[in-house]
């Protein structure tokens, strides 16, 4: 287990950096190469996995400008075509390696919008990081510069600056661009669309604004004032805001574009279906999506005991059912609930864990139990309808397929049994059928997800799509990056 | 587009715990239909979003109608707003709207507060042309509610109170099985009240083929389909109730199992009741 000595590190960061003043910041290669990883600090295991506060405190200037040196500043730049919006990175590393923060996050902002969100969130191992040619002269992915920790230093700066310069808006067009969901699809369209001077309105069906970056991920992975602080940028620029709106009950969207006069409307609603097992027992009292759970827990604060309104199941011993940031997040909420125990079923081994590695590990330090190649074969009750245990199923890799995989087949006759008292199901969410049954001509494929092409043109005139409904269950990164397509071409479209 | 402030507009006590309230919400009483709800919290940061069927609503106003008893954490409190107060959440209209039609005799059954809802169903099927037997249902003579609105529209209306102390002394079952057995036999029961409720006027027009309709008031936490925690079953198929409902087929919905899963919160929400009681009467002793 990794334990973290936050002061050490800062120490070492401050002679380390002393000596690449001293050389003025020239360095060869091979020196380079030489800089140590430099480790975020984070809060111990033992205190966090109570608290609710994020995990990784963030990297001081030091620790930043110390990393920013290992980068080997490549000409072709790999790690920039790892990036689903091709964010400068070498260039913004370059700026922080000398102490230019400002420079570096104004980089930054021409590419992305969200810098502080997916600097925490993006499973940069997979992007940019794996593609890093200093990883792969290491011989180790984790030794690849820390592109992620570095975007979120230079956007945590930026707000330690007070309030930053809002970005400038065209001036009136006179055109209304209607926005469905907040999430970052959605917030990503409204950013440009009102600096390209078109008055937009936000709808979000729930209370507050931020999709899943506030309901579905937890505050001690994503802090909440950071999403606020987007959003409250964005009512600064002018952007309507409007809760509590259900487009296709409050209101159908056919209505926002024929009678409200809306010029254009972006589809950014998410995937917000849950997926269920189909197990025997799946509706038992105590068996939860993580959706709910999280939402009850985040969006709603079921964690402040005494103070919510709203109650959380009380579980000592929980079963989470998956393997990605959905089930980490469940997992590790479920310890700062007060779990004594919190097992995590997974029926692929840890390789194949579509979660952030980050995730798992500090899932793994804070005492989540891993029980890999397993999976629930039915979920058992008492007589009151309580969940009281779950039936695994033992799994091991079979032989290779065609493509080289290794799937995991059952081991007949293996069951066993583990007493629960909560089971959330964390497998995956499919896309919310609601649009699609009141909106009339918009084309959805198989799986629900909305038919679109390159710059989001739905099949509908004057309607766009991007995000998760799009995409499938995806990433902030790549919901952010549609958005911003959608965007592009429907400001082309309201200029012509 | 403008949306105004969900202000209580009105307020009215109709029976002990009963509470009737017109909310300003001119967007959804403009699109609501019969059968749909809504979701209320009375705490931005902290509340608990709740369900409630609109009762009615009125366009020229500019307001919908709840109707709900005051036994849970948020409705209690909800009760102790004042006239001019605002709702922290209001959305909707949530849920698929009745499919009303014409049919023949349609009886409509309501127990409890569950009358309240079944008001624009009930009147929707009269004006769509059906006759019109209503069945109401109530602990005792106090608990009976819009009692005058069901008799301005109802072919007939039936009384019940459990103690007799208005209409018949019955549970609505006993009418309903009659009126199943009559010449006039209905060709569509809508029931809707407690779970258990609900669940014996299935089993009492099962055996007639008579088709009934139930509207279910499940836990829900988003009401747009996000979190499944409103999830029933209904002919072995697990459904959202705040999607794929409120509505279903009665002789279809597996009431046991919807009937454990409101249990899910009673510990927690006891411990919160008495809470709150303890931190009010320690205002009051000040
Ligand atoms: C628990 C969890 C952890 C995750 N962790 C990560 C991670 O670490 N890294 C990462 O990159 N991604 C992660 N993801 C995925 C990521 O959050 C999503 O891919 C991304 O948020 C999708 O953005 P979106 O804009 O498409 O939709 P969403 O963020 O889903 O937002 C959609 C919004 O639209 C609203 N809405 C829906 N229907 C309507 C309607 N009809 N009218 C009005 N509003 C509506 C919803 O209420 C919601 O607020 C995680 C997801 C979850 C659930
Ligand atoms: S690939 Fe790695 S070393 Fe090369 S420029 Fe990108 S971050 Fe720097
Ligand atoms: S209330 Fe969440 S899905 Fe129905």
């Amino acid at each position: 287990m990794s334990e973290v000595d936050n002061t050490a590190l800062q120490t070492q960061a401050e002679s380390l950096l002393q000596n690449l003043k001293a050389k003025n910041f020239q360095l060869r290669g091979p020196e380079r190469m030489a800089i140590p990883s430099q480790v975020m600090p984070v809060q111990d295991p033992q205190e966090r996995r109570h608290n609710t506060s994020e995990v990784a405190l963030g990297y001081s200037p030091e620790q930043a400008m110390v990393e920013a040196n290992r980068c080997l500043q490549c000409k072709n730049q790999p790690c920039v075509e790892g990036c689903p919006v091709r964010l400068p990175i070498r260039d913004f590393i370059s700026r922080i390696a000398v102490g230019d923060f400002a420079q570096a996050i104004a980089l930054i902002k021409e590419s992305s919008l969200l810098p502080a969100v997916c600097g925490r969130v993006c499973p940069q191992e997979t992007q940019c990081q794996v593609q890093c040619t200093l990883g792969k002269a290491l011989k180790d992915i984790d030794k690849s510069v820390a592109i992620g920790r570095l975007e979120r230093f230079a956007a945590d700066w930026e707000r330690t600056q007070g309030a930053g310069k809002l970005p400038a808006c065209q001036p009136d067009t006179g055109k209304k661009v209607a926005v469905i969901g907040s999430g970052p699809a959605g917030l990503a369209v409204a950013a440009d669309c009102r600096r390209a001077g078109h008055s937009v309105t936000v709808f979000e069906a729930f209370h507050k604004f931020g999709g899943v970056m506030l309901y579905g991920i937890p505050e001690f992975r994503l802090p909440k004032a950071i999403v606020e602080a987007e959003v409250e940028t964005l009512r600064q620029m002018g952007v309507e805001l409007i809760p509590n709106f259900l487009v296709g009950r409050t209101r159908p969207l056919q209505s926002l574009l024929e009678q409200d006069g809306y010029d254009a409307a972006f589809i950014g609603i998410g995937a917000g279906l849950p997926n269920f097992m189909g197990i025997e027992g799946e509706n038992l009292v105590g068996v939860f999506s993580a959706n709910e759970y999280l939402t009850r827990a985040n969006l709603l604060k079921a964690y402040r005991r005494g103070v919510a309104a709203t109650p959380i199941v009380e579980a000592k011993r929980v079963a989470v059912l998956g393997g990605g940031n959905v089930a980490m997040d469940a997992a590790r909420t479920a310890l700062r609930l007060g779990a004594a125990e919190v097992h995590l079923i997974y029926r692929r081994s840890e390789k194949e864990m579509p979660a952030r590695v980050e995730e798992v590990s500090h899932a793994k330090e804070e005492g989540v139990q891993f029980h890999l190649l397993r999976n629930a074969k039915r979920i058992l009750g008492n007589e009151q309808g309580f969940v009281t245990a779950l039936e695994c199923l033992c799994y091991e890799l079979g032989e290779p397929d065609a493509s080289g995989r290794r799937s995991p087949v059952a081991v007949p006759g293996s069951e066993y049994i583990l007493p629960v008292d909560a089971v959330i199901v964390a497998i995956g969410n499919s896309s919310n059928p609601l649009i699609q049954q009141t909106t009339k001509g918009l084309e959805f494929n198989r799986r629900g997800n909305l038919i679109c092409g390159e710059d989001g043109r739905t099949s509908l005139a004057k309607v766009f799509a991007g995000g998760d409904i799009v995409l499938g269950a995806a990433t902030v990164i790549l919901a952010m990056g549609q958005g911003r397509r959608a965007a592009a071409a429907i400001n082309a479209m309201l200029s012509e | 587009m403008t949306i105004k402030p969900y202000t209580i507009l009105y307020k009215e006590q109709l029976s002990a715990s009963v509470f009737l309230m017109r909310i300003q919400a001119p967007h959804i009483a403009a699109e609501r239909q019969p059968g749909q709800f809504i979701l209320l919290s009375i705490n931005h940061e902290y509340g608990e979003r709740i369900p409630l069927t609109i009762a009615d609503a009125d366009t020229a106003e500019g307001s919908i109608t709840i109707i709900f008893q005051a036994v849970g954490f948020t409705t209690k409190q909800l009760a102790q707003l004042p006239v001019g107060a605002e709702l922290a959440v209001l959305v909707g209209p949530l849920g698929r709207p009745t499919h009303i039609e014409k049919i023949g005799h349609v009886v409509c059954v309501g127990g409890g507060v569950g009358v309240a809802p079944l008001h624009p169903i009930a009147k929707a099927f009269k004006q769509a042309g059906n006759r019109l037997t209503c069945i109401l249902g109530a602990r005792s003579r106090e608990l009976i509610i819009l009692e005058k609105q069901f008799t301005a529209f109802a072919d007939e209306l039936i009384i019940c109170t459990d103690d007799g102390s208005a209409g018949r002394k019955a549970l609505v079952t006993e009418p309903l099985q009659e009126l199943c057995q009559s010449a006039r036999k209905p060709d569509l029961a809508v029931a809707i009240g407690p779970p258990v409720m609900m669940k014996f006027c299935v089993e009492t027009v099962r055996p007639h083929d008579v088709p009934i309709v139930v509207s279910l008031n499940t836990i829900m936490v988003d009401g747009t389909g996000m979190c499944g925690g409103c999830r029933v079953t209904v002919g072995g198929e697990t459904k959202f109730v705040c999607v794929d409902g409120p509505e279903f087929d009665g002789l279809k919905v597996d009431f046991d199992g919807m009937i454990r899963r409101l249990q899910a919160y009673r510990p927690q929400e006891r411990r919160m009741d008495e809470e709150h009681e303890c931190k009010l009467s320690k205002l009051e002793q000040r």
